[in-house]
């Protein structure tokens, strides 16, 4: 876990370049994600203060959205559609196969860091399901041998 | 030099387009060859894809699906001249599939460049803002109550009217605000305006704008849709720079500024009040109705929600006229829809087509039957919270009304295809479990009633005392029914009794009677 000290100045600028915008908390809340790759736990406070919005408020928010986090993601984060056209074309065995050759269920990192597992419900490529990303990288038709190749092809992973 | 088109579109990219553009450039350059690849939206023919086109003296001549590995030998067939070669497909237009629709708000899709103004002006782009530019916001609403549109985000409510609700409440600020958390699985339509015509969007929202009085528009894209928000943000800019946005539109001194914010993967924020909430910085608590939108909406201010489609129709009706439209379509649905054939499915993609089709045509038509091979037993059609119609249903024709005399929604247009080894009672439980994942807790019906229905559909399955807990199944979906606050709760039911009704044997009950 990274010392906030290290990341209240970050936050606190992507803060105060957004205090004119209305509606401006999923704004900043995507901009401090964005940059560092989660919502520090911390930087509720300097963002609940800058808004006048009480910690509660903040954390309500952070937490409604299954998008934002409050952990660091592992180096890539892959999402796997569970929606109802990738289920038509085998979803539920791609997600089983990517839980045990990762080690991790939803929601989790594997140990060396390397991946976060998400669930998402669609992204849109249901004419070529199922369905991953990786990072921002989106795979279509993708079988268990696929995800494998994906995988061992180092994709997504900063090497 | 050559021109080439390779799509920038989602799904395309999924399946190699990067990786095709990027061999044919390289080999290109290696052989001396003059090429400018434009990177297009999807034609939404799917399995074609990667599809790649060639401008050639006789017009565009595609090839599909392309690998990179084809690209040398696509080369030497000479491909440059439109040749002959095994994946050679000729002209894309002539093809059943695209031959038998009506592209009126997907016209330009997969034919231009998106990103590119002068290409959507060369292509009939901004001639509907440029005749809504010399009429009276009431006329301009008009043309779009007699288009006989409605909304095509689901709801189907006539456009026309939310709009003259918005025009005639008083206020300093109005908002129009496009919903475009097109969260309904099995949907694509959307993301595809976004990714291919960026520009109809902004030239319908800036029309909405003219004809209620508002200047600032948002367009609310969901966060799933990365590519989508490159496109929108690149044509924002290209319209700002050559007046198209901002302040004295053309010369008209009338104003419209355009933002485009992104969600955080919340399916509830796809529900208008949800989506308001979250544009205001909050939870997408859902709000009551009334106040409408229309008169209380974002930041308390009268604001049209629209969806994508929806404002992406405008611009045609404003260039052709409200009765061009409506003379597409049937009983009160008039104009056309974007169905969106996915699952399993042989020839998956979109097919925008005048209302009145039926289902039959095209899931064997158009869609070829499924992709396994195997018997098509189950189609949801409308997203999640869409009924599951079985065969007997699927000659029903693609209408509002027809499809609610049957149970049923036509919703955003997505049609998931699911064969002979679908569980529905799987399928019934997931829907409930989405319900848990997704309902944003302010009434109880959903919140607490989709939970209790995972369990009472895990009991039925397991045979306990599966009478009772059948009726009891029945007594929570009518709670959740009319008891919701909005249509997550409130449709839940709609996969979870169709999938009882229609496929009872995969819950261990017995087969219907024949009706």
């Amino acid at each position: 876990m990274q010392d906030y000290q290290n990341q209240k100045s970050t936050v606190l600028d992507i803060v105060n370049a957004h205090l004119s915008m209305p509606g401006n908390l999923l704004p900043i809340l995507h901009g401090i994600q964005d940059t560092l790759g989660y919502i520090p736990p911390a930087a509720v406070e300097d963002i609940a203060n800058a808004l006048y919005l009480s910690h509660a408020e903040v954390h309500g928010v952070i937490s409604f959205y299954h998008y934002f986090r409050d952990t660091p993601p592992g180096k890539s984060t892959i999402h796997i559609c569970r929606a109802e056209s990738c289920q038509a074309m085998g979803g539920k065995k791609l997600e089983n196969h990517a839980r045990q050759q990762l080690g991790i269920d939803f929601h989790e990192t594997t140990a060396d860091g390397r991946f976060s597992l998400e669930p998402v419900y669609c992204l849109g490529n249901c004419a070529c399901s199922p369905s991953v990303t990786i990072d921002n990288e989106i795979h279509g038709r993708v079988t268990p041998e696929k995800f494998d190749q994906l995988i061992a092809a180092g994709k997504g992973v900063a090497q | 030099m050559t021109r080439l088109f390779i799509s920038r579109d989602s799904t395309a990219l999924s399946l190699g387009a990067e990786q095709v553009a990027a061999a044919i450039r390289q080999q290109a350059a290696e052989n001396g060859l003059d090429i400018d690849i434009v990177r297009n939206g999807s034609r939404g023919l799917y399995w074609l894809e990667p599809l790649l086109e060639v401008e050639t003296g006789q017009g565009r001549v595609g090839y599909g699906p392309v690998q990179p590995a084809d690209v040398a030998s696509l080369l030497e067939h000479g491909l440059l001249e439109g040749r002959e070669h095994p994946l050679y497909l000729g002209n894309i237009e002539k093809l059943f599939y695209f031959k038998k629709q009506h592209r009126l708000t997907f016209a330009r899709v997969g034919l231009t460049d998106p990103v590119n103004i002068d290409d959507y002006l060369a292509h009939d782009g901004y001639r509907g803002l440029k005749n809504a530019l010399a009429l009276q916001p009431a006329e301009i609403v008009k043309h779009v109550t007699d288009s006989g549109l409605r909304g095509r985000g689901g709801a189907a409510f006539p456009t026309g009217i939310k709009w003259n609700t918005v025009l005639n409440a008083p206020a300093e600020q109005k908002y129009i605000v496009c919903n475009a958390d097109e969260g309904d699985s099995g949907t694509f339509s959307d993301r595809m305006i976004m990714e291919g015509d960026p520009f109809v969007l902004i030239e319908g929202m800036t029309i909405a704008g003219l004809a209620v009085g508002a200047t600032q528009g948002y367009i609310y894209l969901r966060v799933e849709y990365p590519h989508a928000y490159v496109a929108l943000n690149e044509a924002i800019a290209a319209a700002i720079q050559r007046g198209y946005l901002g302040e004295n539109i053309q010369g008209s001194g009338k104003t419209f500024h355009l933002e485009v914010r992104r969600g955080a993967g919340a399916y509830i924020c796809g529900e208008e009040t949800s989506l308001l909430e979250s544009l205001e910085g909050k939870r997408g608590l859902v709000r009551f109705k009334p106040p409408l939108p229309a008169i209380v909406g974002l930041f308390g201010k009268p604001t049209i929600v629209n969806n994508v489609i929806s404002l992406a129709s405008i611009p045609v009706i404003l260039d052709k006229g409200g009765e061009f439209y409506r003379d597409y379509g049937m009983g009160r649905s008039r104009g056309t829809l974007p169905l969106q054939l996915a699952g399993n499915i042989r020839h998956p993609g979109l097919v925008e087509a005048a209302f009145g089709m039926t289902l039959r045509e095209v899931l064997y038509d158009f869609g070829g039957g499924s992709a396994s091979g195997r018997p098509i037993r189950a189609v949801q059609v409308g997203g999640p919270l869409g009924a599951y119609l079985h065969e007997g249903q699927f000659d029903t024709p693609l209408d509002y009304e027809a499809f609610a005399a049957i149970s049923a929604v036509l919703g955003h247009g997505g049609i998931v295809v699911h064969d002979d080894t679908v569980d529905m009672a799987e399928m019934a439980r997931y829907a409930m479990e989405f319900c848990v994942e997704e309902s944003c807790g302010k009434c109880t019906p959903c919140r607490i009633g989709s939970t209790r229905g995972v369990e009472v559909i895990d009991r039925i399955v397991d045979g306990a005392e599966k009478d009772k807990n059948t009726e009891l199944l029945r007594d929570l979906c009518n709670t959740m029914t009319y008891g919701s606050l909005c249509a997550m709760g409130g449709m839940t039911p709609y996969p979870v009794l169709s999938s009882l009704n229609h496929f009872p044997e995969d819950f261990g009950l017995q087969a219907p009677k024949p009706d």
